[in-house]
């Protein structure tokens, strides 16, 4: 087997930059973690049971997933929520205090930049939390954008703990019986174990369960006591990978990056209302070409035949033997026990159903269009 | 009966002139969850060095290569119906195919298993 294919090596480049710890980094490693470079950061890519135990578990219970790696930050200022409209295309103005949005930073071609989630926590403070391949780059743009008033504080002395699961809420509860309370995407500072946390109600799995923004010399002591819990049990990236696909959300980087739109994504719904009116956004104008016109291609879900996945990469072929676009993610779903894939694909072919194929080892694996999500999203209502 | 391996992280058990293949115990453990593998023709001639098999786990995708030249003789269909097989039990029942070996000296300049732990060992 190739060395390159076996996901736990670590580059031996010596030239290659050390890599960042996360502040649980101990406790990870207690825990038999086998660690890899992610974005730059030493990170958990599963534990000893492996990712389709961590997967079975987060879909049954709850795992706890470490994603100190994600870029926190405040924007602070009256006119912190105008500032950030100037570059993502979602109603931000219109948060309503405690609660939380998904958006796009987007480039003036319509291309996204980055995804990230915004909350409202005050009249003039809102909380970020941006990819962490991203957030160098994200900083910058934000800042040069931001009127005098208007202020970027990164955060680097926090952790980011995800508890995610149907068994999450109750398991959250029984340590900060506040949590309970907060809808799907609602925000509030709550006390777990005496440290003062940000949490809100989401996630990246498709189930319920929450992000938790910890005080870094405290997110060992907050880990280890969810961890206490008997329904909880720890994931890693890799079980975040399966479940995510699955869920059908697209991970920045793969499936999509400063050459795909929101259109082409799927992601139009991130527009705001308010928004679409007035196409105050950058990239307004090529993307509501795309909205009137139809983008050339479109992201959709992939179900391939038989066992084999195809990956990241893999060519698209039509039935016709014309080229049809690229599988961005794949893997083996290990919920429906099959392959799953997302991949983007010329507008003729996005139909639910349409058969494809996708090349894999130089070799046509019939494949068909299926709707996402794979598995249904169990959010909290 | 003797074991050698690859540095690619292959096992071959040597009978007579049949070279039984398969993955490490170190392979199966870098790869995860394995879920599906895909085994070469009976049949068909190899080169050292040529893909033969595939191996994929939830996150990952791998190829075995032929450790030997020769022609593949079985080929454990096992392991494509129960690919979980290959985790729980690497170096045995989880075997992937057999070669019949025309040169046994090739079999020999593989590493022995104290060579293959030394030279895991530098890839720590």
């Amino acid at each position: 087997m190739p060395q390159d294919a076996i996901p736990n090596d670590l580059p031996d480049d010596p030239t290659a930059p050390v890599l960042r710890t996360v502040p649980a980094d101990a406790l990870h490693r207690e825990l038999g973690a086998r660690m890899v470079a992610f974005a730059g950061y030493s990170m958990p890519l599963q534990y000893a049971r492996g990712i389709v135990a961590e997967h079975t578990q987060t879909r049954n219970q709850a795992s706890l997933f470490d994603v100190s790696h994600m870029g926190q930050a405040w924007l602070r200022g009256a006119l912190a929520a105008e500032a950030l409209e100037r570059l993502v295309p979602g109603d931000i103005v219109g948060l309503r205090e405690g609660r939380q949005r998904y958006t796009l930073l987007l480039n003036e071609a319509g291309g996204i930049l980055d995804d990230l989630m915004v909350a409202r926590r005050a009249h003039d403070a809102l909380f970020v939390v941006v990819n962490a391949s991203r957030k160098e780059n994200d900083a910058s743009v934000i800042a040069a954008s931001l009127p005098d008033s208007v202020r970027l504080e990164v955060i680097e002395d926090r952790a980011l703990l995800a508890l995610q699961g149907p068994a999450a809420a109750s398991v959250l509860a029984r340590l900060a019986p506040d949590a309970d309370k907060l809808p799907f995407m609602g925000v509030a500072t709550v006390t777990i174990d005496g440290s003062a946390c940000d949490v809100s109600r989401s996630g990246y799995t498709g189930e319920d369960g929450f992000e938790i923004s910890v005080p870094g010399d405290a997110a060992e002591r907050v880990a280890g006591v969810l961890l206490a819990q008997p329904e909880v049990a720890p994931a890693g990236l890799g079980a975040r990978d399966s479940l995510r696909l699955e869920a059908g959300l697209c991970l920045y980087g793969q499936d999509i990056d400063e050459l795909t739109t929101p259109v082409e994504a799927g992601l139009t719904w991130t527009i705001g209302k308010r928004r679409k009116m007035s196409w105050d956004f950058p990239g307004a104008l090529a993307i509501r070409d795309q909205l009137d016109n139809g983008p050339h291609r479109t992201r959709v879900g992939i179900r391939p035949d038989g066992r084999a996945p195809a990956r990241a990469g893999a060519l698209i072929v039509a039935s016709d033997g014309t080229g049809a676009g690229t599988v961005t993610s794949g893997l083996f779903s290990p919920t429906l026990s099959a392959p799953i894939a997302m991949g983007y694909v010329r507008r003729d072919l996005a139909a639910d159903g349409t058969p494809l194929a996708l090349m894999v080892r130089d070799k046509p694996l019939p494949a068909r269009v299926a709707p996402l999500p794979f598995v249904p999203h169990r959010y909290r209502s | 009966m003797t074991t050698r391996y690859t540095k690619d992280h292959e096992w071959v058990r040597l009978e007579g002139y049949v070279a039984t293949v398969g993955i490490t115990e170190h392979a199966q453990e870098a790869l995860g969850d394995i879920v599906f593998i895909e085994l070469p023709e009976v049949g068909r001639e190899v080169e050292p060095g040529d893909a033969c098999a595939v191996v994929e786990s939830v996150k990952a995708a791998s190829e075995v290569m032929a450790p030997l030249a020769g022609k593949v003789i079985e080929t454990n269909a096992t392991i494509v119906e129960e690919p979980a097989l290959v985790n729980r039990e690497a170096e045995g029942d989880g075997w992937f195919f057999k070669l019949e070996i025309a040169d046994s000296e090739a079999f020999d300049e593989l590493m022995d298993e104290t060579e293959y732990t030394a030279f895991l060992e530098t890839l720590e």
